[in-house]
């Protein structure tokens, strides 16, 4: 019995009865409302409606507080009950070990396969099947207590003069309130898991180590030097910036300075579709088209060098992935970035500027060139540290056209690795939680996370100055 | 009129000087040109080099069998359940394999022959051929016409991609002799064309293959002299070349550098000519799920997971950045914290995706033990990912209702509230709309956070809950990528075209959406 | 209106000498039938009038009327303008500067201007001063360009204010001295005529004042055309007067005439306050 109510859709159930509350409770709250209405003729300060939504409100509050915590927790909860049950024979194995035992477990619970398995799986399955079964069961009685609680309580507070309007507003405003506070909550949880996960790695593995160490073999030995890393992404970010900044920058001089209304308004989306096409995709093109000319172009420099004798040995590393594809690609990415920061603070600088220089008889260049760029500078410095921001963060061109080897070259013909695909490398495939191979992963993203931050809060600010100061 | 006064300016020294200003202005001018040429270029030449990989994926091979579903091979022992059915891969497999083998009487029949001539189809090919037995049982016993495809060596040699072949003709009327040991004697054959092109291709690890076909047939190039060819027999008879035209290929690549040999390609190409293999759209690409041989793989679970994923990532992501770009816009006071939650937004719209993918991987997985490669969580992160997107465009369409309509509703003495929801929110949706798709195209093509929480898992079923094993499409596009076999390349560009494609339309209802609701107040 | 009838005009200026009287005789500047559309739509019709050397002539009317919009076409700024046309003839010295082969930077380096708010750019004091000669190559060292800016912030009056500051930010001035700045700043290219497109707007009365005095000072050396709202200002400082209305020329003379005899009702309307 108790096994059978293991299997119940909790979702489903959940949906249903917090939608049933609600219009249960608002049809109590209104039905009392008109009552008082019929029988009295009292002036009400709110409408019936109102009364309504409060009592709803009343209802819904606590039954859906205890069915975010049974999302949340049921799942470790009836994990951490089941553990302690286990057979001695279990405690040898690993935590992952374990929690992957469980989750087979789990899942065999769900489908319900477990028949012709073997003795132990079938017992502990049965045994989850009866633990979350009573959690489930006592979930839902604890929300139907809850509802009637709340809608009762509410109930008795309908009264011609209670002014429910007013309630409501203030629980609707809160609500409001808690959605933008997400942001907030998003931000401490990313410095939060990061942060914790980044300590438990440094008492294994001191931060100077870390931090200025050059070698990096996390996957085989436990080597944490993260600088080829930092050397890695430092330079393929230089690569992308040397191809989006004058690209990105002189795109949108001429977008701004000189292209009619009509090409401006054709261009601008056309740049901007740069930026909306997934990285994958710029991984992909990066691994198939530009890694092969690359590095054929750098065996035609080795050949040629070779000829003219410069050189007896090849020049160039002329790896099938490369710094010079991903940085390359990953530079048309960022252009848009670039570009349309940049257009907007040129379009910002006042036009009595330009009439100034004209007045004085400067070419258009020269206007550009000497007092718009100038004058615009903060912004476009900004916008390239967005730029940079970006290209620092960017995964998947890495991942795909840069490589895994952790080294410091200035070939750009060699393949670099980056921090963003030594996280990936370390947390895709089979992790363990505890081992300081996956906790480097998050010192890495707490690295990437503050310097990308840095960044953004800078040119953040820089721009926003530079508005104050035209408009 | 009196003369104008002689200045600097008109001096010989500032003519030359302007010149070369007005040359400067020019260069500056097409460096700017030159700058949007590239970026536009770059965009044509990314979008065409991905497109033409993918033409290549717009069709296949499959080769049609006729058998008949006798239940000694379906079901040896006797066991007729659909899982023993399903189970019985081999059964299914082998059936299919001496249908065709028996188009070629004279191959030999030995055991390495047999397996050579296996590679033309892969086993799982027949697969979905037994899953449909098991769903009908009533079909044990019948005959029936199915098509697999063939395997993807064949098909990307058929499709002349890999290994390259050249087509040459051979003249009408080209005197046929039957030479030793079955093979045969084209005399006075015209074949300078493959001369040169034998001469031009080397002989790297070996000689080039030369083929001629007829019909069924197909023999192989064994001696070119000046006076006669040699021809080895490869399948068919020598009878079937004297009837019909002589089509002639040159495989560029020598048989000990390429995975298909000069026996599957003749037996190949034979099946083609006899009409068995055929060229068929690639329809498969979305109605199958991932698999190891690229011929079987397709997107749909990874179409399915995607749309899961979307699914929760705009359940959660919408609503809640609209409640708090009304929350900011609206009711918010003016103090530190909502001046904090501002920035914090700013903030959050710049922070690298992979590490709301670290987040996931810690706070979703770990603090709440949310399950590993689920829709949900990669729904969830997504979420997160884009609220600051979706916030400040409905922070944007919100501030372009005019004050008056606010202070119109206050007038006549709505709440707060009542302004808000009644009479600015209905005005400001379609702008919070487009922002809102332009968030979910962000979040579908996400792949990074995705890769940090599992879901890069081979995922072979069709996920039916947001619970479920699952990937997303740019997942299954980086996996496919990842992969070795040059089959894969233009998969992985056909899955990228339908991403591409989602992307495309998503934003065209951007645009209509904005063409339909442009207001100017 | 026929104004080209009336070129052999010499107003009665005094304490000139003889020489200067004599370049009086002809304009300077003389603009025929000169119209200006803007997108299509026409925004000054058909407006001939001369402009004399070493005076001031202020082109008054109410806003909208095509004044400044005309004061534009003396030194092809109009054609900055997206869908600006400009028709006519404008002749400076024999040539009619709408023609294509006259280069704009080249007529604009001979015709300055000065605009309604100052506009320093974002450098320097000393900079500002130098951009002109700088871009059009009129020194050859370090002494000559200082000696161009220390002679030109000397004769916009600013000199005494500045010279220990020069290295200072151009913005950072107040905004009287700013618009000395930028009258310097033209000054500093030597050009023949200076625009002034209602200079005085911005300014408190008392940076008025001086503008209005380095205006009647700097009228000894150059041909100004100064754009105003303000009919004082016009009486105060000019010695012709071009009255606008809608785009039209509607009288133009002198200043004296103007004011105290015009000749048309529009002109007397707007003098009086009746409308503007």
């Amino acid at each position: 019995m108790v096994q059978q109510l293991g299997q119940l859709p909790m979702g489903w159930l959940l949906t249903a009865l917090l939608v049933f509350v609600v219009t249960t409770g608002f049809s109590v709250g209104r039905i009392r409302a008109e009552r008082y209405l019929v029988s009295g003729g009292h002036k009400f300060h709110s409408r019936g409606n109102y009364h309504g939504y409060y009592v709803a409100m009343w209802g819904l509050l606590p039954t859906l507080l205890i069915a975010a915590v049974y999302v949340l927790f049921s799942q470790t909860a009836v994990f951490g009950l089941l553990n302690s049950e286990l057979p001695e024979g279990f405690h040898t194995l690993s935590k992952a070990e374990l929690q992957s035992y469980l989750e087979a477990v789990a899942g065999a619970a769900k489908t319900g396969g477990y028949a012709g398995a073997d003795r132990i799986f079938a017992t502990v399955t049965s045994r989850f099947l009866e633990l979350s079964g009573s959690l489930k069961a006592a979930t839902l009685a604890a929300m139907i207590l809850a509802a009637i609680g709340g809608i009762s309580y509410a109930r008795r507070k309908v009264a011609p003069d209670f002014r429910a309007r007013l309630k409501v507003e203030r629980g609707a405003e809160a609500f409001l309130f808690l959605c933008a506070a997400i942001a907030i909550a998003t931000t401490v949880g990313i410095v939060a898991s990061l942060l914790y996960e980044s300590l438990r790695f440094f008492a294994q593995v001191p931060v100077t180590d870390f931090l200025f160490g050059t070698r990096w073999n996390a996957q085989t030995s436990a080597e944490f030097g993260a600088l080829p890393l930092f050397f890695g992404t430092f330079m393929i970010a230089l690569i992308a910036m040397f191809v989006a900044a004058p690209i990105g920058l002189f795109a949108a001089i001429y977008l701004s300075e000189y292209a009619s209304v009509r090409t401006r308004r054709y261009m601008k989306p056309l740049l901007e579709m740069l930026a909306g096409i997934p990285t994958v995709v710029y991984g992909f093109f990066a691994l198939l088209v530009i890694a092969p000319g690359v590095r054929a172009a750098a065996l035609g420099i080795n050949s040629l060098l070779i000829n003219i004798g410069v050189t007896s040995e090849p020049f160039l590393a002329a790896q099938p992935t490369s710094a010079l594809a991903a940085g390359l690609v990953m530079g048309v990415m960022v252009i848009p970035f670039v570009s349309s920061l940049s257009d907007d603070v040129i379009n910002a600088v006042p036009q009595t500027l330009r009439d100034a220089a004209f007045a004085m008889g400067a070419t258009k260049s020269e206007t550009i060139k000497q007092i718009i760029l100038p004058a615009a500078l903060p912004g476009i410095v900004a916008s390239m540290l967005l730029a940079v921001s970006r290209a620092i963060g960017e995964t998947m061109i890495v991942v795909m056209a840069a490589g895994q080897r952790a080294r410091i070259s200035f070939d750009p013909s060699t393949d670099l690795t980056t921090i963003t695909v030594q996280i990936v490398a370390l947390l895709t495939g089979e992790t363990q939680f505890d081992s300081p191979k996956t906790l480097s992963a998050f010192a890495l993203g707490l690295v990437l996370f503050l310097v990308t931050l840095g960044f953004n809060l800078i040119a953040l600010r820089v721009v926003q100055r530079y508005r104050e100061k035209y408009e | 009129m009196n003369n104008p006064p002689e200045t600097s300016l008109q001096s010989e020294k500032a003519l030359k000087r302007l010149r070369r200003r007005r040359a400067a202005d020019t260069r500056f001018r097409m460096y700017g040109l030159a700058a949007l040429g590239f970026a536009l270029f770059s965009l044509v030449f990314l979008i065409s080099a991905i497109a033409w990989k993918a033409s290549g994926a717009v069709t296949y091979h499959v080769v049609k069998t006729d058998i008949v579903l006798t239940p000694e091979r379906i079901a040896p022992d006797g066991n007729a359940s659909p899982e023993e059915i399903t189970r019985n891969i081999e059964g299914f497999y082998t059936l299919v394999r001496d249908d065709l083998f028996a188009h070629f009487p004279n191959a030999g029949d030995s055991l390495a022959v047999r397996q050579d001539f296996s590679a033309l189809v892969d086993r799982l090919a027949v697969l979905p051929l037994a899953r449909r037995v098991a769903r009908h049982p009533s079909l044990i016993g019948q005959s029936v016409t199915v098509e697999v495809p063939v395997s993807d060596d064949v098909d990307l040699f058929l499709k002349r991609s890999s290994p390259r072949s050249i087509p040459f003709r051979i003249r009408a009327g080209a005197q046929i002799n039957p030479g030793q040991g079955g093979g045969m004697v084209l005399a006075q054959p015209d074949l300078r064309s493959v001369r040169t092109t034998l001469t031009a291709l080397g002989e790297q690890d070996g000689v080039p293959s030369v083929f001629v076909t007829s019909k069924g047939a197909v023999a192989r190039l064994s001696d070119l002299g000046d006076e006669a060819a040699t021809f080895e027999l490869l399948a068919g008879d020598v009878a079937d070349f004297e009837s019909t035209p002589l089509k002639g290929l040159i495989v560029t690549v020598p048989e000990s550098r390429r995975t298909i040999s000069d026996l599957q390609i003749a037996w190949a190409l034979a099946l083609r000519s006899e009409g068995i293999i055929r060229r068929v759209p690639h329809t498969s690409l979305l109605t199958r799920t991932d698999s190891t041989y690229p011929e079987l793989a397709g997107a749909l679970a990874a179409l399915v997971g995607s749309l899961l994923t979307m699914l929760v990532t705009g359940m959660v992501a919408i609503p809640m950045g609209i409640f708090a770009a009304i929350f900011l816009e609206e009711f918010a006071p003016k103090n530190r914290l909502t001046q904090l939650i501002e920035v914090n937004i700013n903030n959050l719209a710049a922070v690298p995706s992979i590490v709301f993918g670290l987040l996931g991987a810690t706070l979703l997985l770990g603090t709440f033990g949310l399950p590993r490669s689920a829709p949900l969580v990669g729904g969830l992160v997504l979420a997160l990912l884009i609220l600051p997107v979706v916030i400040i465009a409905a922070r944007a369409a919100l501030r372009a209702v005019p004050p008056s309509i606010r202070s119109g509703a206050l007038a006549v003495g709505a709440s707060r509230m009542q302004a808000v929801f009644h009479h600015v929110l209905p005005l400001a949706f379609p702008g919070m709309l487009t922002g809102a798709i332009l968030g979910m195209a962000r979040a579908l093509g996400e792949t990074a956070p995705l890769l940090l929480i599992g879901m890069v898992a081979f995922v072979a079923e069709v996920p039916s809950s947001t619970t479920d094993e699952a990937t997303a499409l740019p997942v299954l596009i980086y996996s496919w990528a990842s992969n070795a076999e040059r089959a894969w390349e233009p998969m992985t560009a056909a899955v990228i075209v339908i991403l591409l494609a989602l992307l495309v339309i998503m934003n065209v209802i951007v645009v209509m959406l904005r063409r339909k609701f442009e207001r100017r107040w | 209106m026929d104004t080209t009838a009336q070129t052999d005009y010499n107003p009665a200026l005094t304490g000139d000498g003889a020489d200067k009287a004599q370049a009086l005789v002809y304009p300077r500047i003389d603009c025929k039938d000169v119209s200006v559309f803007y997108s299509g739509k026409q925004a000054v019709f058909d407006v001939s009038l001369p402009v004399y050397d070493r005076s001031v002539t202020a082109l008054i009317g109410p806003s909208g009327c095509g004044k400044s919009t005309f004061l534009r076409c003396l030194n092809r700024m109009n054609d900055t303008i997206d869908g600006a046309k400009v028709t006519g003839e404008i002749f400076m010295d024999g040539e009619n500067i709408n023609s294509p082969e006259v280069d704009p930077v080249l007529l604009r380096s001979r015709v300055g201007m000065v605009f309604q708010k100052p506009n320093p750019f974002p450098k320097s004091i000393y900079d500002n001063i130098a951009y002109g000669p700088r871009i059009h190559g009129l020194v050859e060292d370090r002494q000559e360009l200082d000696a161009i800016v220390e002679k030109s912030l000397r004769r916009a009056g600013l000199w005494q204010e500045v010279k220990d500051r020069l290295a200072q930010p151009g913005t950072s001035l107040s905004g009287g001295q700013q618009q000395r700045l930028c009258i310097a700043r033209a000054i500093a290219v030597r050009p023949e005529v200076i625009l002034m497109d209602e200079p005085c707007s911005s300014l408190d009365p008392i940076a008025t004042a001086r503008i209005e005095e380095l205006i009647d000072e700097l009228r000894k050396r150059y041909c100004i055309v100064i754009v105003t709202h303000s009919m004082q200002q016009a009486a105060r400082v000019s010695q012709r007067t071009a009255f606008f209305h809608l785009g039209h020329l509607v009288e133009m003379g002198d200043t004296d005439q103007i004011f105290t005899s015009p000749r048309e009702r529009r002109t007397e309307d707007y003098i009086t306050g009746r409308f503007g």
